[in-house]
């Protein structure tokens, strides 16, 4: 993956536009975060595979990104993201790596089902 | 002696630190070891830094790390189950255990080595050992396997008192490192600072690697 530049990432986010695509999208402190400190707080949520059709795609600030997407009836949004990268199979993958590079949210839009 | 081993966790590298001296040593006394490795871990956290893996190709490299952690223990039967990581205690618990079952039925393990349920912080880790439990209590109390678990929740040892078995796998440690090391999406970065460690011989560190410790299931 490559740190995001939104100069390069925004036209992919335009190619999605009004197609059925899948969605993965997940945040997460990990399951070890209130094992090694009993004051965290753990939480995160996961969609895998989320059937959606959204009219306009937007990422923006100054690093780490955020990013949005307006469906028919609301929003799907993350924040905290750092790195992108177009796959092998056209799906693009967001990701937000905290300081230890440890993956921390995940944003990705496919046409076709992820695995 | 052992006959036959059978190993249950949910991630590759949950084997890596506190067992696979164990294994080691079972296969290096001729004892055929079966692991059954409910996921690939494809909700891992641990990317590379910087990453070299996301969160759709983790899978196949941690997959590939698991067949080479195996080939260094002498692993010859891998069981990878097709579960997705952080999902399994969401499956039916039945179900599971059924899987569990199918595999004691073929295999008949004297030893069955998992995680406590109830002390393994994981969700995952509680589900499996849950799991092994379960299929184990189905078994007449005189035929039961020996279930030997890992624990490592931060009340472990005062709710469940020392563990009371505790092996001495420094004869194969260097096995052990290869493990660890064979996961390295995962170990990349811990390995480098535990290096330098062992290599000062830092004797908390050293004690992880020499020595692994279970708690054996007391049933009812």
């Amino acid at each position: 993956m490559d740190p995001i530049d939104i100069s390069k990432v925004q036209p992919i986010i335009d190619r999605f536009v009004g197609k059925d695509v899948y969605i993965h999208l997940e945040t997460t402190n990990g399951a070890y975060a209130s094992h090694f400190n009993e004051k965290v707080f753990s939480a995160g949520a996961y969609i895998r595979n989320g059937k959606i059709n959204y009219t306009r795609g937007k990422i923006t600030g100054d690093g780490p990104y955020r990013a949005g997407l307006k469906i028919e009836l609301g929003w799907i949004y993350a924040e905290g993201l750092t790195h992108w990268e177009l796959d092998a199979k056209n799906r693009l993958l967001m990701a937000g790596h905290d300081t230890d590079g440890k993956l921390a949210v995940a944003l990705q839009i496919s046409e076709t089902p992820f695995e | 002696m052992e006959k036959q081993v059978l190993v249950v966790f949910p991630h590759p590298d949950d084997e890596a630190f506190g067992v696979s001296g164990s294994i080691a040593l079972h296969i290096e006394n001729g004892i055929p070891v079966t692991y059954m490795c409910l996921t690939l871990g494809e909700m891992g956290r641990n990317m590379g830094n910087p990453p070299f893996a996301n969160r759709e190709s983790l899978p196949e490299v941690r997959k590939m790390e698991l067949q080479e952690a195996c080939k260094a223990l002498g692993i010859e039967d891998l069981r990878m189950m097709g579960l997705r990581d952080k999902t399994i205690e969401f499956e039916d618990p039945e179900w599971l255990a059924n899987e569990i079952t199918k595999a004691i039925d073929e295999l008949d393990p004297s030893l069955i080595i998992t995680f406590y349920p109830g002390y393994s912080v994981h969700p995952d880790h509680e589900a499996c050992g849950e799991a092994v439990i379960q299929a184990v209590k189905r078994i007449p109390a005189s035929k039961r396997p020996k279930v030997e678990c890992v624990a490592f929740s931060n009340d472990c040892v005062e709710k469940l008192g020392e563990p009371d078995v505790i092996l001495d796998v420094s004869s194969v440690q260097d096995k052990k490192i290869a493990t660890i090391e064979a996961h390295k999406s995962q170990t990349a970065g811990l390995m480098a600072g535990m290096k330098k460690r062992l290599q000062a011989n830092e004797e908390e560190l050293m004690n992880r690697i020499k020595y692994e410790q279970f708690w054996t299931y007391k049933f009812d």
